[in-house]
């Protein structure tokens, strides 16, 4: 009987019979052959008589990779290398190594991370101080370094040193007065301007990718997009360079999120040394989780948050063995940057304070009230910003990148040079306003304390001057506040390295340190209300305005980036203390609300499939009717990315499926390496070559290419079944058939546009992200 | 620009070597005591090179402001807290990061001023034209110079390639970014 018209025999496309051992391989370069015309039960299968096609199997840039593919790729060697481990003691070692690279990478990772965090913490730091003076004795030292060792510091001006020199004294040789006052504005816009000016100019002319954040981007690489370069030698020192140069320039940016793109860079970097993760996207994926862990846990002293932060938000595939490479990388590059010690206290982060003081139930109404406005505030932010963008997008102001920059940066030196809140580093501001005012903090924001703590016996002191009132910091924050608010906005998208994090913490950290001063001020003047009568003594300080400035950062962490477990593990270790954890997820829980997407009535599949009834019919192969010429003019005449294999037009069965690249590059290849392949060869998919006249010219074997075993759902499936198919295994696109003959095909993006016309469609439906 | 990483690897590693191989500066650990205000002494910071063993207020407050029966009160109130720092990684890191700020800067003017200015000497006006991009970009030229080489000898003619292919690439990703806005906004 003719195989053809036989139903129940399985059709390999020529041959009589199969034989038993062949097994489709999907996607491989390894072809199982027997050399000939005559079928042969000798297969075996990890021979290859062909040669694989060099560049088949890789990825146009800006595609997304094809995850079973890779992960098919990666069996494959694995089973390789496990069937060969018993032959020699070599081999032995070879598994062993291919083992164990995992470990090795992840370590490197983190060793290079950690390295690079303290370099950039302190290079940064160092930059910054160079925009109030220099240490005369050691250049190399910044402000709190070069008064390290002297005893002039007081109790009071816990900064002043002689070895430190403003630029004012080194200039004009005074150190105080008005001509002092303006020589200091001038050298700090100058230094200021001049390091914004570097930033962007470095990034400009060596690695554009170096700019923004790198958070996005890295998320859309990890869940299968390629693009090439992010993750490149280049990207990486750049980032590392402008990312100090831009900290120190005064810009209201943070340095938090590009490290997570500097530690993702070092993982794709150390991962080409390794054949196992340089060949295999999906790997290298694997890899870049862990290194991102490792750049959260050294942004903020949080390794076990850094590994929260990779799992919710940045992976998109996380089997339980990422989790622990993830974490092993997390803890080698915190141990790298606390022997580093940047800070000079053996802290990871700069604003890291213990609290173990206490909280009062009536605090949760302002906590509640600082959610809410962290709330507003990432709403906000989030519309200004990229109606911003948009306008740098499609205006001729977003031609001058450069121009645009120095513009930033002056307007934020110019404005923050005045008050002392918004002169300082962001991060050292944070810490201040983290830290509670005690008997040993002196800075301005606890002068006013002094007036309060009248009744004190011991810092009863008629001969000291009453401080400052209250009035003269809280102006000043609010000032800040709304300062940091504007700028933040305009500095978000500039071409240099920028991060949210810090700003976000910063805003809601003043927001909640000025909540916090009221409520006391409250406490104390009005000690006889009903709240506070309860839970406060006369005298007693109940309230803590630090907390509510680390409840307030968080607020505002959480209104503007989309974390949540991690957002709370991340505070959780800058504090140190689970007392307070309970207000701050519960701050956290009201500004998310989860739920469930209700369909209410069902889609199919060959409702979402293309063609739809109007469209042209579906581009599709036969396995050996074409000629080279068809092939290409095909694939020249449509755009599309993949194209199913069949049987015969008319039984319209499906064979396989064939990327548009991968035949790209086959025909390229046959092109140039075998003789006689002319524009009217004949194609084949098949396993032999289908029978031709004498005189035809040699045809093109194009079955090594060719995927055997692509996805298929029926046109009556349902819709919530083939997102669930298409979520799960990572697909691309899965073909549709109807009575097993191709009926359609569903893309990725149809998917994401079916899910979207739910939303607007189905008014019931209620979906959260 | 494989030597620019191996060198970047190299100067990390040997960050991180000599980090812990450094002999520690004596000069580098201090106890540092702050006293708040007490009575009518003003408040005081005391610092002193002593171990981490003698890190309290009796060994580190020198000379004592107050009398002996008040010194307790006075101590308890006083913290005191034991500092290192190693001011050999912060010399090596500035000293190493200036240097490669100075190299890229260097690269960087070389790249934007001094080639096309020697390429227009060596090879006159007439080759500037032929290039569609902006003469304003600064590796608009790179490519037709590449044609004219001479026979040169192969490490040479090798670097050169390198150079130009990146060069493209970079200037790929800088259509993409900042005139496409296809990435990054």
């Amino acid at each position: 009987m003719d195989p053809a018209a036989d139903p129940y025999l399985p059709y390999d496309g020529g041959g009589d019979t199969i034989p038993l051992q062949e097994i489709p391989k999907r996607g491989s370069n390894y072809v199982m052959t027997n050399g000939g015309g005559a079928p042969s039960t000798t297969t075996h299968l990890l021979d290859f008589l062909e040669e694989p096609i060099p560049g088949v199997g890789t990825y146009d840039d800006f595609h997304t990779i094809d995850w079973v593919r890779e992960k098919c790729k990666d069996r494959e060697r694995h089973r390789k290398i496990n069937s060969k481990k018993k032959e020699s003691a070599w081999e032995f070692t070879k598994s062993l190594y291919d083992a164990w690279s995992g470990w090795l990478v992840v370590t490197l990772t983190g060793l290079a991370s950690g390295a690079l965090a303290g370099l950039i913490d302190i290079a940064a730091d160092w930059l910054n101080d160079l925009k109030e003076g220099v240490c005369l004795s050691a250049m190399w030292f910044n402000h709190e370094q070069c008064c390290w060792t002297s005893n002039e510091t007081t109790f009071a001006e816990r900064d002043k040193c002689p070895q430190w020199k403003s630029w004012a004294e080194l200039i004009l040789g005074q150190a105080e007065g008005p001509g002092s006052y303006i020589m200091n504005y001038f050298m700090y816009i100058y230094w200021a301007l001049s390091f914004a000016f570097l930033a962007v100019c470095l990034v400009k002319v060596f690695a554009p990718y170096a700019c923004g954040s790198g958070i996005p981007e890295i998320k859309t690489i990890l869940s299968g997009f390629i693009i090439r370069g992010y993750l490149g030698k280049w990207t990486l020192m750049i980032k590392t360079v402008t990312l100090v140069l831009a900290v120190a320039s005064g810009l209201s940016l943070g340095k938090e999120g590009p490290l997570v793109h500097v530690a993702c860079c070092c993982g794709n970097i150390f991962s080409y040394l390794f054949p196992k993760y340089s060949k295999n996207e999906a790997k290298k994926r694997e890899v870049l989780s862990a290194a991102s862990a490792a750049g959260v846990s050294v942004a903020f002293g949080a390794p076990i948050g850094g590994v929260l932060f990779s799992l919710e938000e940045v992976s998109y595939y996380f089997p339980l063995k990422t989790l622990w490479r993830s974490f092993f990388a997390a803890l080698v590059a915190a141990f790298v940057l606390r022997s580093i010690n940047p800070f000079g206290n053996s802290r990871l982060v700069l604003f890291y304070v213990e609290y173990h003081t206490p909280w009062y139930l009536f605090e949760l109404i302002p906590f509640i009230l600082l959610g809410v406005f962290g709330g507003l505030w990432g709403a906000f932010f989030i519309r200004a910003n990229i109606a911003w963008c948009r306008r740098r997008k499609s205006t001729r102001f977003g031609k001058y990148p450069v121009l645009e920059v120095i513009l930033v940066a002056a307007v934020t030196a110019v404005v923050a040079f005045p008050n002392p809140y918004t002169r300082q580093n962001t991060s050292e501001l944070i810490k201040e306003l983290f830290t509670d005012c005690g008997p040993l903090e002196s800075s301005q924001l606890c002068q006013y304390r002094s007036q309060m703590n009248g009744s004190k016996a011991f810092t009863d002191n008629p001969n000291r001057p009453a401080g400052p009132d209250v009035y003269a910091p809280m102006w000043q924050l609010c000032l800040a506040l709304v300062f940091k608010i504007i700028m933040t906005i305009f500095t978000f998208g500039l071409k240099v390295p920028s991060g949210l994090f810090i700003p976000s913490m910063a805003i809601g950290a003043i927001a909640g340190r000025i909540v916090g001063i009221a409520v006391e001020q409250l406490a104390y003047y009005h000690h006889d209300w009903f709240v506070f009568r309860e839970w406060c003594e006369v005298g007693a300080d109940c309230i803590t305005p630090g907390l509510y400035a680390m409840v307030g950062a968080a607020a505002c962490l959480g209104g503007v980036t989309p974390m949540t477990v991690s957002l709370v593990g991340i505070v959780f270790e800058l504090t140190g203390g689970p007392e307070d954890i309970v207000p701050l997820m519960g701050r956290v829980m009201t500004s998310k609300w989860v739920a469930t997407k209700e369909f209410t009535h069902v889609t199919l599949a060959r409702e979402v499939m293309r063609p739809r009834r109007s469209d042209p019919p579906l581009a599709v192969l036969t396995q050996d009717d074409l000629t080279v010429d068809e092939l290409q003019s095909t694939i020249n005449e449509t755009s599309y990315n993949g194209f199913p294999v069949i049987v015969s037009k008319e039984s319209q069965r499906l064979v396989g499926f064939a990327l548009r690249r991968d035949i790209t590059i086959a025909i390229e290849n046959a092109r140039r390496k075998q003789e006689g392949i002319m524009l009217n060869s004949r194609v084949y998919f098949t396993q032999h070559a289908p029978t031709l006249p004498a005189d035809s010219p040699r045809p093109l074997k194009l079955r090594s290419i060719l995927d055997m075993s692509p996805f298929t759902v029926t046109d009556h499936t349902p819709m919530e079944i083939v997102v669930d198919i298409f979520r799960k295994m990572g697909l691309r696109q899965c073909l549709v058939t109807h009575n097993g003959r191709l009926l359609g095909i569903i893309t990725k993006k149809d998917i994401l546009r079916h899910m979207a016309q739910m939303a607007n469609l189905d008014p019931e439906s209620i979906m959260f992200n | 620009m494989k030597s620019v990483f191996l060198l970047e690897a190299f100067s990390v590693a040997c960050f991180v070597l000599l980090n812990q191989v450094t002999a520690k500066n004596s000069e580098d650990i201090r106890c540092k005591c702050i006293c708040p205000p007490y009575r009518d002494i003003e408040g005081q910071i005391y610092k002193q090179n002593v171990s981490l063993k003698d890190c309290n207020c009796l060994h580190v407050v020198e000379p004592m402001p107050v009398d002996g029966k008040d010194v307790e009160a006075y101590c308890l109130r006083c913290e005191c807290k034991f500092e290192e720092r190693s001011s050999a990684t912060i010399k090596v890191t500035i000293i190493m990061y200036l240097s490669i700020l100075g190299l890229l800067l260097l690269y960087m003017v070389y790249l934007t001023l001094l080639e096309p200015m020697l390429k227009r000497r060596l090879f006159g006006h007439s080759q500037l034209i032929q290039s569609d991009d902006d003469v304003g970009q600064p590796f608009a030229n790179a490519h037709n110079v590449l044609s004219h080489s001479h026979s040169r000898p192969n490490m040479l003619n090798k670097v050169e390639h390198a150079q130009q292919r990146w060069r493209r690439q970079v200037q790929e990703q800088r259509k993409s970014v900042f005139d496409r806005h296809v990435v990054l906004s």
